[in-house]
Formats: structure tokens, sequence, C-alpha cells
């Protein structure tokens, strides 16, 4: 595990992303904001990995997004090398695009099915470096290719030629080509086999350790998070629920949700798995265009009480590191795992 | 497939290989492959050709000029002794190398205007997906308005203010089939636009244009492909209406359209000088249509 | 213990315009009375086609080869009509993705009613009550409005609990349950696991849970097969599969799984290498090429499904997997040759 450095690299304050949802009918309708993400902060070091977990709807993929700006974010800002991204445009805002990229969860659908594997992975070289030579792009992108495990030689393929991990290396090769110092992974493992799983995490902590990169790593998958991350951020309906280091937060979660998470997730061992008393939280995710009252998770959690109706918990240092977002914080009352 | 890096019993070529590189197999070889696979589309492609190459050729071919009159053969069956081997049409001329030289006008209406819409519609229709929202809703506007537009009165104005020419029906044919084609790139441009690897190049910093020029156009090309093919027979049959209709090319220069309404009016008495030209239009629209077919099958074999 | 289902032999092929594919390649067993059975395997390892043929569902292009009886019955090559009496009635299904298990056009109550008079008869009120009684079962709440619904008016996880509850309105002897929480979200998928130990405790079904999620089997199942390149690589009850894998596939997988019960380690077990190319298919072992003791018995000959430990069988020429012979004839290919992350794994 690579150690962190002290330099603040991301800085993301209180950031919104709201999409404009038409209800009602077409005559007397009205816009209701859907608040996929709703003042979200947090910051990143260089060489970290934060991970950040939450079910489909969270809006945790918006949230990496609009930390890219390929999403325009309703308000907040986003610092990114003492820079605010937010404001910047065109040109300005392409020129920081090199330093921060994305790898994204369905490897083939990622890669464009007319191009060959090294016209993909040499694009965004095209974009920033267009004087390098045909040659020394070349040269580097095979390079690349046999460092993320391709053969070099499969430069001329095209994307269905290759499974889908193989595709996701290709992914991870576009967005290490030109040196970034941040690299958003969105549910990047997901879409594959459990065998190439873990194959795709090892390479992705090799080239973190090696280039010293930062990694905002979005899953689904607690375990996969608890693997690669040194922080990890819970998301709920588009608000942070917790936050800390993967450490407190796995062995001490202190948010009901983080406990019903944690709790869910089945364990590959017969023992513990048929023994475990689950904590098995009621009904659905509420619609985000509609969130309840209070605190957004009040509907499904099991210490709701009339204050989380009325009045929205703060995300505050509850321990060293690790900020709670609840009223009724506290450790669990049965063992998790 | 690359799974065979690790494959057992390859392992020893693959390992004398290595550091060769690969050629890639793309999806438009992949159709090439389907496409040429599809025999129905292989002999409409050869029978294209040969009509193609006869209406070019088709001085060389024929020993008789295009306007020369017979006064001794008016409208006579097929003879084989003077070279009038599809006889000759109601004015003494000579029907075989004048169906060639229909099918030059056919053909070229329907090549020129279709690449036409082709250029328009594609820029137009990519251009209005892509950046979507507000600039869409006005460029498919404008589309709307001028689909209202009525072809035949379109035309009819063209043809009374500017006389008749052939370039008119160039261009009258076009202004109307662009719209769709526009519509097509647009709403594939709009699906194109949603995948991921869209998304890859704008977090790669790649420009719009280039995006366009490079992610979106040459996957949306396929789909256009199969509707230009589908495309070129309307606007033969188009040019061949409106010629029938005596809007079309000047006389002495014809057109399979043309040729069949004169035809048509001599149906009892020289019933050859409508079959030739109609049989030569039905089958090269029946080619285009068997070679669309088979670019659609060969394009997108998950849609059988 | 009777068998509900005997499989023997079964295998499915598909024609393709690029060549025939082989999906399964001849696997045989038993589903016992009130038995729950776990299918595990990765994507085109054959789990879902297996019971596609055995239910009489395989595309168009496929075709099933050899037998599968239902208490007797033979049901490879049975006629539709006859399958149709069996199916939804004494073998029932839940698939993935419930938005296809359902009718989109159709109310729930009407869709679990229809089942209802198709086999059993049943008809208006009591079917109806029958219908709501399941609901019930499921624990959907406010069932009886629910029958009102379409299944688009239901969220996943509910929608999921309908599949459920129309699987075992006939009270089949069979369920096959093809990755039924993989659609859905983590606190969802605890929902629907609880929902179906519980069940399993209440009715007498036997279960087949395909599923390429090993948790979700070491919470169910009794029995474990696993697949790969459409065969079983190893059978055996659960505690002997994840406690004791004897073959090199099933422990590589559940050792490359990340856990929330392990300290962290810096790198994860990989099993290397792509999975299998189905149209090419080694004569061998079919997991020759990813495997880290392969020698050249593997590349000759199939290894066939033995018995490695009492129950515990399984498809591979390895003695054992703690003293894995040093057979001269290994590692056919030098590392300097592989890709990095397959050399990292050999060499190490």
């Amino acid at each position: 595990m690579p150690p962190v450095e002290n330099a603040e690299l991301l800085r993301v304050q209180d950031l919104k992303v709201h999409f404009p949802i038409r209800t009602g009918g077409i005559v007397f309708g009205q816009y209701t904001p859907l608040k996929a993400v709703d003042g979200v902060s947090f910051s990143l070091k260089a060489g970290e990995t934060l991970g950040i977990v939450g079910e489909s709807g969270c809006g945790k993929s918006t949230l990496g997004r609009g930390i890219l700006q390929l999403i325009k974010p309703t308000d907040g800002k986003v610092v990114f090398l003492g820079n605010e991204m937010t404001s910047m445009a065109g040109e300005q805002l392409r020129a920081q695009r090199q330093h921060m990229q994305i790898v994204f969860q369905d490897p083939l659908a990622s890669l464009n099915p007319r191009m060959t594997v090294g016209d993909i992975i040499a694009e965004p070289l095209t974009v920033f470096f267009p004087k390098m030579s045909v040659a020394e792009r070349k040269a580097k992108v095979k390079a690349l290719m046999a460092k993320v495990g391709l053969l070099p030689q499969m430069i001329n393929r095209y994307p269905h030629e290759f499974s889908g991990g193989q595709c996701q290396r290709i992914g991870i090769a576009r967005a290490m080509i030109v040196d970034p110092k941040m690299v958003i992974c969105d549910e990047p493992v997901s879409a594959l086999d459990v065998s190439i799983q873990a194959q795709i995490v090892n390479l992705l902590m090799d080239l973190q350790q090696e280039f010293g990169l930062s990694l905002l790593f979005i899953s689904h998958d607690l375990s996969v998070v608890r693997h690669v991350s040194h922080r990890v951020m819970v998301l709920y309906l588009g608000k942070v629920m917790e936050i800390a280091s993967r450490d407190s937060i796995y062995a001490e979660p202190l948010h009901p949700y983080t406990q019903a998470l944690i709790s869910a997730v089945p364990i590959p061992d017969p023992d513990l798995e048929k023994n475990k008393q689950r904590i098995v939280l009621g009904g659905d995710l509420p619609s985000p265009m509609n969130p309840p009252s209070g605190c957004v998770f009040r509907t499904r959690c099991p210490r709701a009480t009339d204050i989380c109706a009325q009045v929205v918990p703060k995300l505050e240092e509850k321990a060293p590191g690790h900020q709670v977002a609840c009223h009724h914080w506290g450790p669990p009352a049965q063992a998790l795992v | 497939m690359a799974t065979d890096i690790t494959g057992g019993t390859k392992r020893a070529a693959l390992i004398e290989k290595a550091g060769e590189e690969v050629q890639g197999r793309s999806l438009w070889q992949d159709a090439q492959r389907r496409l040429f696979a599809n025999k129905m589309a292989v002999a409409s492609m050869i029978v294209l050709g040969i009509i193609t190459l006869m209406a070019v050729f088709a001085d060389v071919i024929s020993p008789h000029a295009y306007d020369e009159v017979y006064w001794d053969y008016i409208g006579v069956g097929p003879q084989w002794e003077n070279n009038h081997w599809f006889g000759t049409d109601a004015n003494g001329r000579d029907l075989f190398i004048r169906t060639l030289y229909g099918a030059r006008v056919s053909l070229m209406v329907g090549i020129v205007t279709t690449l036409v819409a082709l250029i328009i519609g594609v820029t137009y229709g990519s251009i209005a997906g892509y950046f979507g929202g507000r600039v869409d809703s006005l460029m498919m506007r404008v589309v709307d308005v001028l689909y209202s537009m009525p072809l035949m009165f379109f035309i009819i104005i063209l043809v009374v203010v500017f006389g008749r020419h052939i370039v008119l029906v160039f261009i009258a044919i076009g202004c109307v089939e662009w719209l769709t084609m526009a519509r097509i790139v647009r709403g594939q441009t709009l699906s194109v636009k949603r995948k991921e690897y869209i998304e890859a190049a704008r977090a790669s910093g790649v420009s719009t244009p280039n995006i366009i020029r490079r992610h979106i156009i040459p996957n949306v090309i396929g789909p256009v492909i199969v509707f230009v093919t589908l495309m070129v027979p309307v606007v033969i049959l188009v040019e061949s209406f409106l010629s029938f209709l005596g809007l079309g090319v000047q006389e002495p220069m014809t057109s399979w359209g043309v040729l069949i309404s004169e035809g048509a009016a001599q149906m009892e008495n020289a019933p050859h000088m409508l079959i030739f030209p109609a049989v030569f239009l039905a089958v090269t629209l029946f080619c285009f249509n068997f070679i669309g077919d088979g670019l659609r099958d060969a394009l997108d074999p998950k849609d059988r | 213990m009777a068998a509900v289902l005997e499989v023997r032999d079964l295998q499915v092929r598909f024609a393709t315009p690029d060549g025939e594919v082989s999906a399964v390649n001849g696997v045989s067993f038993d589903v016992n009375e009130s038995e729950c059975v776990g299918i595990v395997g990765e994507s085109g390892s054959g789990k879902s086609q297996l019971f596609m043929a055995v239910m009489g569902l395989l595309a168009k292009n496929g075709r099933t080869l050899g037998s599968a009886k239902y208490r007797g019955t033979e049901l490879v090559g049975m006629p539709v009509d006859k399958l149709n009496k069996i199916r939804g009635d004494k073998i029932a299904m839940i698939f993935q993705d419930s938005m296809t298990g359902l009718t989109p056009h159709l109310r729930i109550g009407r869709q679990m009613t229809e089942v209802l008079e198709e086999h059993k008869g049943m008809g208006g009120a009591d079917a109806r009550a029958r219908a709501l009684d399941m609901l019930n079962l499921v624990r959907i709440p406010e069932a009886a409005r629910r029958l009102n619904q379409y299944p688009h008016e239901l969220s996943g996880g509910m929608r999921q609990r309908v599949m459920i509850a129309m699987a075992l309105l006939c009270e089949p002897e069979l369920l096959i349950a093809d990755e039924p929480t993989t659609a859905l979200d983590v606190t969802v998928q605890a929902q629907i696991l609880e929902l179906m130990a519980d069940l399993k405790r209440v009715t007498k079904a036997a279960v087949v849970l395909i599923t390429h999620d090993l948790g979700t089997v070491a919470g169910l199942c009794d029995k474990v097969q696993v697949m790969y390149g459409g065969r079983f690589m190893e059978t055996g009850d659960v505690r002997q599969i994840f406690y004791k894998p004897q073959h090199p596939y099933t422990k590589g997988l559940l050792s490359s799984m990340p856990r929330l019960t392990e300290d962290r380690r810096t790198t994860l077990y990989a099993i290397p290498g792509q999975p299998p190319n189905l149209q090419r298919l080694p004569a061998g072992c079919p997991f020759q090429e990813r495997c880290e003791f392969v020698h050249q018995r593997c590349v000759d000959e199939l290894p066939l499904l033995q018995e490695a430990r009492p129950g515990q069988f399984k498809a591979c020429h390895l003695e054992s997997l703690e003293h894995p012979v040093d057979d001269p004839t290994r590692a056919a290919i030098p590392a300097e040759a592989m890709p990095p992350v397959i050399r990292d794994v050999r060499t190490a």
C-alpha cells in the first residue's frame, strides 16, 4: 500500500448536481429538481484512494461526472490542483482534463468500436501533445499496453476482438497515457467476472503505486472498496452519510445506514453466512425527486425518531477523522460480519 | 481472438511471432465478409455493375447515335440486321442507345442527388443530434417546415421560374431527400451520443468537431449507408415520374421516365417501346433494394 | 431421498454464423427433494444455458443432447404443449431481470391468477385469494393493493418478490432461480436473500440457485457445483467446496475475492488469463490455459469428475492441491512471452 502524501489534490465543496425534470402535464407542468448530488464535500490527497459507496440512485456516478465537469454542477466548488473548475469552460477546461481521467463501468461500451486499440489509447495524446510524432506516440502506446498487461502487438486490433477484462485494460491505458494525477474509477470491476475482477483491482493498485495516482473509486461492492481504499465515503440519496478511514468505517461504522450496508454483504463463508444476523432494512430507496424531509435515510432507518423528520443532520466529526451525518450516531448494536 | 495469447497449443506459434503486430479485423471488414456471403446482394451488384458499364460505354457498344432519326424505321420492333436490338421509338431513333442514355441520366440523378442529400443530411443531422436541446429543436423545426412543402408544387414552381433543366431536377429532389437523411442521422446521433465512449472522448479533452468527426459519424454511418442504397431507387423513381409528367429532362436527351412515358402512349402498336426501358428500370430498382437489404443484414446482424 | 431432476450427459450446442458453440459439454447430476443446489460459474460457463435447456427455453439456434428427467419423465425433446404442463407448475423459474419475467401491460393480480387458471383450473375469487396469500408469504406490504398494480409501478425489489410469489403459486417441486439478486442493490438483495432462506424452510421445493456470487451460494445452498467451459469442475457439499476446495479453479475463485472478514492484503490472488472461448475449447482440461499447475496430461486428456474426498468430486488430474506434482512437462510457456499480469502470478 503506497504511503499517502499530505498535499491536497482535489477539494470538493458543497457540490450540487440537480437535473430539472418535467412533472405534470405539458401545459401546466413544472420543473422539479432531481437532486442527484446534494451538497457533497470532501477532499482527496495525492496518492490517496477514496472509495465512494452507495446503492443505485445515490448519485455516486453523477458525483464523478460532476467533478470532471462532464455534467455541469448546479452549485458548489471543485478545486483541482488549486484551480476552481466549475467556472472554467472551453480550452481552459480541456487543458485541465489532462490531469484527471476516468475509467468506466462497461469496458466494451466505453471503447469506440470503429477505432483500433492503438488509436483509442493514443487519442488523449493527440489532444494534449499534437506535435508528438506518430512513431513516438506508437512507442508510448505500446509501452503502456505492455504495462497494463496487453500484448503490444495487438495494437491494430479492434475492441470487439478482446474479452471484457482486456477491454477494461484498454480503458485504463487510455486513462493513463497522459500521466494524470487523478483517475476516477466508476464501477471499474462491476461488469467483470469474479476471476477477472482481481486482475483489474491489482492492476489499478500497481499503477497507483508506480505513478503516485489518486483514485476516486466508485463502487457498490463494499468488499472491493475495502480492499482498495484509504478512506471511504458513504452516499445515500445524493448526501454524504459517513466518511472515515477504511479501518474505522469497516471496524466501527457509526451511521446506521453504513452498518446495514456492511451487514448486507454476502460473505463467501457458509458457516458465517448461514448463522449471521443481518440488519435488513425495510422498504426501498425513496425517489430522489421527492426525498424525505429532514434526514433522507429516516424512512428506512431502525433508529429514526421525530427529530429526524424535522432537522437535517449535519456531517460532523464524531471521532478523529470520522465524520457522520446522523442524529443518533453510534456503534452497531451487534456484530456485522 | 486475443484470448489465444495464453492458449495451450497455440502458444509456441504465438511466441515465435511475438513482437510482430497482429492485424485486427474491423467491423467494416466483418460487414464486408457478410455482405459478400449474401448471394442476392452479390448478384445485384454484378447486374448493377453491368448496367452502369453499359451506360458509360453506350457509344462504344451501339453503332447508332442517341438523337439520330432513321426515317425508314419508325416504331419498329427489335431487329438484328440493322443493329436496332431494341427496335426504334416513335421518332425513328434507336431504342437501345436511348435506353442506355436514359440509364445515364437516371443513375446520375439517383447517385448525385443522393450524395448531395447525404452530405447535407449527415452534417445537419449530426450537429442537431449532438448539441440537442434548443439547437436541436430549432434545426428540426426547420426540417419539419420544409417537409410540409409539397414536392410537385415545389418543382413546378422551379420549372416555371427557371425553365426546364436537368440540374433543377437534382436540386429539387436533393432539397427534399436530405430532410429524411437529416432525421435519420439525428436519431442515430442521439443514441450514439449517450454511449460511454463519447463520454470517454469528452473526458479525454477531445474537441467537439473531432468528437463528431471521429466518434459519432463513423458509428452512425452504418444505417446511413443502408438508407442511401434504398434512397437511390426512390430518387430514380421520382425522376422518372417527373419526366413522365414532362417536367424532367429536355428532348432529345432522355431518361427512363421519358422513355416509359412515350412507350406507354404507344403501348398497343409498339409494346417494345414500353417493355425495354421498364425492364431496365425495374431491374435497377430491384438491384438497389437487394443491395440495401444485404447491407442492412451485414452491418447489423443482430437485427435478423 | 428421491431425485426430482436427473440430468445425464447433457450437452447444449448453438449454431452461429461463425461455427458451432458448445455451451454445455456433458454434465450429469441429480437434484434431490428439498435440497438447495448452487450452480456457480462465470459468464460463458454455461450455467444458465444448462437450465434453459432443461426447461426447453433455448434460443432457436440451440439444440440439446443427452437426458434430463423430471421424476422419470424425459424433458429433452418433449413437445411444447406437454412441457407447458410441467413448466410453471412442477418446475418454476425466477429470472435475473424481473421486468422480462412479468408482462408489462397486465396487472399483477391478473398475471398471477392466469397461472392458477392454466395449471390448477382455479377460478376468479379462489385464484385471487391464493395470489393474495402468496404475496403475503413473500412479505409484500399492502398486498391487496399490489394485485391491481402494473409491474412498472413496483420497485425492482418488489418485482423480484412478485416473481418469487408467482413461481411458488403452484407449489412447484423444483424452483430454478437464475441470478435472482444480481440486478438488485445490496440492501434489497439482503431482503430477498432473507426471504429465500425463510421460504426454504417453509416450502418443500428443491431449489437450484444459478449465480456467479459465491457469497449468495454460501448463505443458501447445501450442495455446490462449480462450472467452467461448460463442464463441472468440482461438486460437493457447500462446506467442502468453501473450506476444502480440491480444484485449482474453485480455489482460485475463492481466493480472488476480496472479503470483509479478512485483513487487507496488498495484492489479491488473481487467476491469470481470460475466460475460455467456447468456440475453440482446448482438447484437454478447459481450465488448462489459466491453471498454475498445468502439465502435459492436462493438455492431452480431459479430466473426468472423480471422487476426491467422500461426497466431493473434482475434474482435475492433480493428486491433491496441497502437494501438486512437480511434473517436468509443466510450464510450456517462457515467462517473458507472457503479459506481465500473468507473468507475475506464474513466477510468484
